[in-house]
């Protein structure tokens, strides 16, 4: 449902400052979102100074080091430093991107930093993430046949036919985009949102794949894809430059044809 | 646990997301959508003050020829191009092209200037 404001208990508080020591010299701020589960209280805004002279380069590396020099309780999600899991997700400055692959030096002035929009939070920059996990679940992200294996060998695919698959296969489900979506924001309830839509096609794509035709009646429902209306926030985001407002279109498109006959 | 769960804030969403041109256009293409809406209504009553005689007429000319009415017309107009062009470019996608995240904000530009020009294509026709 369509719902502007944060509820009640979602309503921004000012938060703690934390200065930087007093020799730094290249002194750089974070404002990040914060939330504690056990305090009953609203979520607010803290305050970091950090010396950029004792910090690594990336938006991830200064988070680290709050965590590890200036707050330990602050908490969030990452892994490989390296744009390829996924985990360090997060809303900086108003767009949805992996912390670990953006540079500080890009970002002008403070740099703001929140959970990806429109989940529940479990603490901090920890946003939950099921619901969209179940609706990646629900599209069947494997391969289906009804043609028995091949005896001795792999389903094969051919050069072409994997090629068809470049741009999709990449996606690390970090969800940056289903996020972005205002779509989703008000309908992900039943909307599957473009993370999952782009991973839908990604198996309609995919020669291997003998069941297509459960997968597109699966997806032919005014609110998992029609929800969709070409707002391209999730394209603007992604960032793997994925295009998934494409794929969702492509599945419209392969709908459209299959009626046809 | 469940009361903790329930406990849980949402994350800021339209409060601080930055939205690109693109969002920005389909939100502008929904409330001209709106605007052409309430557009046909008052287009319906100019209608009807037309087949109502010369008084009714009267008035009618008065209301459009008045600098306010003038505006309303104009902005009307420029919301009915807008949204024709922003359809067009519905129509596009749906043929699944012009997705390229390089020419996102080229194509809004586009839109927009074309908008502009039939507007004022038609200023010159009227």
């Amino acid at each position: 449902m369509v719902e502007f404001a944060l509820p009640k208990n979602s309503v921004l508080k000012k938060g703690n400052f934390f200065s930087a020591p007093e020799h730094a010299r290249h002194i750089k701020q974070f404002q990040v979102y914060r939330w504690d589960p056990e305090s009953g209280e609203n979520p607010r805004i803290d305050t970091y100074e950090i010396d950029l002279d004792d910090c690594g380069p990336m938006v991830l590396d200064a988070i680290i080091k709050i965590k590890n020099d200036i707050d330990s309780t602050l908490t969030f999600r990452r892994s490989c430093r390296e744009g390829i899991c996924g985990s360090c997700a997060m809303n900086i400055n108003g767009k949805n991107t992996l912390a670990c692959i953006n540079a500080i030096e890009d970002y002008p002035g403070t740099i703001k930093i929140f959970p990806l929009p429109h989940l529940e939070v479990i603490k901090d920059l920890v946003g939950d993430m099921s619901h969209f996990f179940a609706q990646y679940a629900s599209i069947k992200p494997w391969i289906e046949t009804q043609t028995p294996a091949p005896a001795d060998m792999e389903r094969l695919q051919s050069k072409e036919d994997r090629q068809k698959l470049d741009g999709y296969y990449e996606c690390i489900l970090c969800a940056c985009c289903s996020t972005s979506c205002p779509s989703y924001w008000w309908n992900s309830d039943r909307f599957l949102g473009p993370a999952v839509l782009l991973q839908a096609y990604r198996w309609l794509a995919d020669s291997r794949d003998e069941n297509a035709g459960e997968r597109l009646d699966d997806l032919e429902d005014p609110f998992k894809l029609y929800r969709c209306h070409t707002i391209m926030n999730c394209t603007d985001t992604c960032p793997k430059n994925l295009n998934p407002a494409k794929a969702i279109a492509e599945i419209k498109k392969m709908l459209l044809i299959r009626q046809q006959g | 646990m469940d009361q903790q769960k329930s406990n849980r804030p949402l994350s800021p969403h339209l409060q601080v997301y930055k939205l690109p041109l693109n969002a920005v256009a389909s939100i502008a293409h929904r409330i001209t959508g709106v605007i052409l809406s309430i557009g046909l209504l008052l287009f319906a009553g100019s209608l009807l003050a037309l087949a109502s005689g010369a008084e009714a007429y009267a008035v009618m000319q008065n209301i459009l020829h008045h600098a306010l009415g003038t505006l309303v017309l104009w902005l009307f107009i420029f919301a009915l191009f807008f949204h024709l062009c922003h359809g067009v470019r519905h129509l596009i996608w749906d043929a699944g092209s012009g997705f390229e995240r390089e020419h996102m904000d080229r194509n809004i530009y586009i839109e927009l200037i074309a908008a502009v020009i039939l507007t004022v294509i038609s200023f010159f026709l009227i």
